[in-house]
């Protein structure tokens, strides 16, 4: 993988909640800007413009949190993206 | 005229894919690959029978090959007793999600029909997502060095794997933009 885990200024458009988990999808050479996007509309029902700019974080940053709630939700979630190709994981949010 | 080449839609709607022959058989030979690939080990037959009817795989590790290693991630980075408890439970699963896909485009190419449905375009675009991951990987790809994996010389064995990585990039992103809505 190209990108180093750097820490971001502000790595997620999810609203801040209680919710304890996060999934984190990183940037990858392979997977298309397109596919992203794809992903994100179609799995998390997000809009086109919130898929797009969760999609440019992953590109332009390394990495964006695509969602957040219980550790259960998470493994949901990561094991979704894992599906489609996209690298992803999980961790609380700190 | 001929029929608009790769993946389009007709004037009804309806998602069609129009390969030639040499082309359809190393789709159909690539998602065969794949399968294999990605197959999940044969059950050990001295493993729990319970766990196993779960689809728990107790033995599960991260693969040595990396591109399997990139197929299959760790959903957890600083977390190896985390990760390996995640893949026990779920690595099994995946593989057989993975292979489903493969096999659901090896069977269509292979019956001659070009009508992909919609309900069938995400096990496409999850194959053809897998095979750029699998190819990508063993070609080393970053984001700075596809154009001199595009300018090597014919004779260099990694020649010929990036034009098929790169025709699959052209079908996968021809699809997905039929897909967006």
């Amino acid at each position: 993988m190209s990108v180093a885990p750097a820490e971001v200024e502000s790595p997620t458009l999810v609203e801040a909640t209680d919710h304890p988990w996060i999934t984190i999808v990183w940037n990858d050479p392979v997977n298309l800007m397109s596919y992203v996007t794809y992903v994100f509309m179609t799995y998390f029902k997000y809009d086109r413009a919130k898929s797009e700019s969760l999609m440019l974080d992953v590109h332009e940053k390394g990495r964006a949190v695509v969602s957040s709630g219980s550790r259960e939700e998470m493994e949901r979630d990561v094991t979704a993206m894992h599906g489609y190709g996209l690298w992803a994981t999980m961790q609380k949010d700190d | 005229m001929g029929a608009p080449y790769g993946f389009s839609r007709s004037r009804r709607g309806a998602i069609r894919l129009h390969l030639d022959e040499i082309e359809r058989a190393l789709l159909i030979s690539l998602a065969h690959q794949m399968m294999e690939f990605v197959a999940p080990a044969p059950a050990d037959p001295d493993a729990d029978p319970l766990a196993a009817l779960v689809g728990i795989d107790e033995v599960a590790q991260v693969p040595d090959d990396p591109a399997l290693a990139r197929l299959l991630p760790d959903a957890f980075l600083d977390d190896a007793e985390a990760a390996g408890e995640f893949r026990r439970f779920t690595e099994r699963s995946l593989r057989e999600t993975k292979v489903a896909h493969a096999t659901l485009v090896a069977a269509a190419l292979e019956s001659g029909e070009t009508a992909v449905p919609d309900d069938a375009a995400a096990a496409w675009l999850g194959f053809l997502n897998d095979a750029r991951l699998a190819l990508g990987t063993r070609l080393d790809i970053s984001e700075d060095n596809q154009a001199e994996l595009a300018g090597l010389p014919e004779d260099d064995p990694r020649a010929g794997m990036f034009h098929v990585y790169d025709w699959l990039t052209y079908l996968q992103d021809s699809l997905v933009n039929l897909l967006m809505p």
